[in-house]
């Protein structure tokens, strides 16, 4: 079965993220971009589904700048078979990826989709649950296992209280959370050979899609700071602080 | 305005973040009406209808909402709250899951997870992990917003009396059917809403070792939290990871115990009112959020701690 894959070009995890002065914004210039870290695990994944036999054909697609590409090469290189870029500079919010994704899950017909479950640059935890609704499909989202059997897919999910199984028709929409996997790293040989696989490019009109904006950014600021406290120096003055000055026990 | 909250309960009871999501519609204005969905839900409706500020509360009570399916959710929410200017829901795991499918079936943009309510339209909220705070205005003509409950102050669970009327709209999308569930049993408080939160990091070393957190918790009252290292590990299951991907808290109480203090896990602990930190690391960056550090090994702070604690409490 074919399996797609949507990957994210968003600010590398470790960087420290600053607010422009003009508070338009992050300050995304030189900072080090990477996969978003959710979508590192659904490639995982759908390399595992390969490797088990269960997926024939991986196609990745990433919606954004043409910087994007990156994030593709890396996907190939951890073992996709084939990449789309949808290429656009302006921001794409969720509903409208979820509408060019479907324009591409409508072309590819795929039995599976595995998306992140959240961007860690926009937090929104929406694009996958939007897409199933556009297409019609079931959903797995917040993955911690994903097992295919037949023409259902049970997916185990992290919810509040624990784990909750699910059994879904194919095709189906599944998003990852941390426990699914530990992603691997792409070797040498395999960033050299995905530089030579296809990547297809297209645009957001090519697939008869409109991405304005529903939501406008009004303004960015920075957190209000915490401050840091006092060093105490042992556990009885911890507990006289907590008891007598902070009275919160 | 009229807005439309999504109760978030279990069937048995209404859970407490629905009242903080009444109260971020308070926030916003009009008059607000209350889905109860799920199976056999009568206690959960009861209990909505003498919530402060509500004015209705609708039930839809069967088998096809039993374990809020999203599938199944979205459509009904979909279809009740098209009559509506906004549909809140706290951004807990089952709101995660399904609004942003009610959103897509009425072709409107979804405002995650709001930390402050504008105005009608305008709401602000944490982007990256909580390092920026965005205020965003959404144009579409209804609002669909979830909601952290951590940021908005409960309103008063007794008072209120709404009327209550059944649906009979029931909708099952036939996409998806529930399998089993492994959810974790304890008589601790709640972690999202517990007032004192003792969490353990990679510095606990085993699950064995989470057993010194619960001694402390149990005198406290609190609940048990954890870092994503500490789940990852496995020393502790899923549903006590706090931070920007797992659960959001703001206890007046956090008690931080071996763990580094990485943006992702602060981004679900800094509102706390009070922070304590116990590393071994002064460097460790926690510290520099906590009111409170100690810089010791934990194995030896926390049974002292223990200790100390009986003898005030
Ligand atoms: C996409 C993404 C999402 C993430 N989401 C989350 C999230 O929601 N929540 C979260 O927590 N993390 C999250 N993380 C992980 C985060 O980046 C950190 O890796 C994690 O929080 C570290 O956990 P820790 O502090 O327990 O471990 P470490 O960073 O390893 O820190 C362990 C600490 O224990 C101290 N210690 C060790 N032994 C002792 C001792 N005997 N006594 C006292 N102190 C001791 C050490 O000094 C050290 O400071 C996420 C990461 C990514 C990439
Ligand atoms: N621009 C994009 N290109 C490709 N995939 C995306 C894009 N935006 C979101 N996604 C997918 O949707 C997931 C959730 O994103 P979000 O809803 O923005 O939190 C991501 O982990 C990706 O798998």
């Amino acid at each position: 079965m074919k399996v797609l894959v949507a990957v994210k070009r968003v600010i590398d995890y470790n960087v420290k993220v600053r607010v422009k002065p003009d508070n338009t914004g992050v300050d995304l210039a030189n900072v080090k971009m990477a996969m978003n870290p959710f979508c590192e695990i659904a490639v995982e994944e759908a390399v595992r589904l390969k490797e088990k036999g269960v997926a024939s054909e991986i196609v990745v697609v990433s919606i954004g700048p043409k910087a994007s590409q990156e994030q593709i090469r890396t996907a190939l290189a951890l073992g996709a078979d084939r990449g789309i870029h949808i290429e656009t500079d302006e921001e794409v919010q969720s509903l409208e990826a979820a509408k060019l994704l479907k324009a591409v899950v409508e072309k590819e017909e795929p039995k599976l989709v595995i998306l992140g479950k959240q961007s860690i640059d926009s937090d929104n935890n929406q694009t996958g649950q939007m897409l199933a609704a556009l297409t019609g499909m079931g959903q797995g989202t917040f993955a911690s296992e994903v097992v295919v059997d037949g023409d259902k897919v049970n997916v185990t999910r992290e919810v509040d209280g624990g784990l909750m199984t699910v059994a879904l028709n194919l095709p189906a929409v599944v998003t990852t959370d941390l426990r699914l996997n530990e992603p691997r790293y792409a070797s040498l040989p395999n960033i050299m050979k995905a530089k030579k696989k296809p990547l297809d490019s297209m645009s957001p009109a090519d697939l008869g899609v409109d991405v304005a904006a529903r939501l406008s950014t009004l303004k960015v600021e920075a957190p209000a700071a915490r401050q840091a406290g006092i060093k105490v120096a042992d556990v009885a003055e911890l507990v006289d602080k907590l008891k007598n000055e902070a009275k919160v026990i | 305005m009229s807005i439309l909250v999504i109760a978030e309960h279990d069937n048995s009871s209404l859970k407490q973040a629905t009242l903080n999501v009444v109260a971020a519609a308070k926030a916003i204005g009009g008059d607000i009406d209350v889905l109860v969905a799920g199976e056999n839900v009568g206690a959960v409706a009861e209990a909505a209808a003498k919530a402060e500020g509500v004015n209705k509360v609708l039930v839809a009570d069967n088998a096809a909402y039993g374990h809020f399916l999203a599938e199944n959710l979205s459509e009904l929410v979909a279809e009740v709250g098209k009559g509506y200017s906004h549909i809140l829901t706290s951004a807990g795991t089952t709101g995660k899951d399904f609004m942003p499918r009610v959103a897509a079936l009425l072709d409107v943009a979804q405002v995650s997870d709001i930390i402050r309510v504008e105005s009608e339209d305008t709401f602000v909220r944490p982007i990256y992990a909580g390092n920026a705070i965005a205020t965003v205005k959404a144009s579409d003509s209804i609002k669909v917003v979830t909601v952290r409950p951590t940021a908005f102050d409960p309103v008063a669970a007794e008072g209120g009396s709404a009327s209550v009327e059944q649906l009979d709209v029931v909708k099952d999308a036939g996409l998806s059917s529930f399998v089993g569930e492994e959810k974790a049993q304890s008589d601790r408080p709640d972690l999202a809403s517990a007032g004192i939160v003792i969490s353990g990091g990679r510095g606990m070393q085993n699950g064995d070792n989470f057993k010194m957190l619960e001694q402390v918790a149990d005198l406290l009252g609190a609940a048990v939290g954890a870092s994503r290292a500490a789940v990852d590990a496995g020393f502790v299951p899923n549903d006590m990871q706090v931070g920007q991907t797992g659960k959001i808290v703001a206890p007046q109480l956090y008690v931080a115990v071996g763990i580094s203090g990485a943006i992702q896990h602060l981004a679900g602990m800094s509102d706390s009112k009070v922070i304590v930190a116990i590393n071994k690391d002064e460097e460790a960056p926690i510290f520099q959020v906590a009111d409170y550090g100690l810089v010791a090994d934990l194995f030896e702070a926390v049974p002292q701690l223990e200790e100390e604690l009986k003898k005030v409490l």
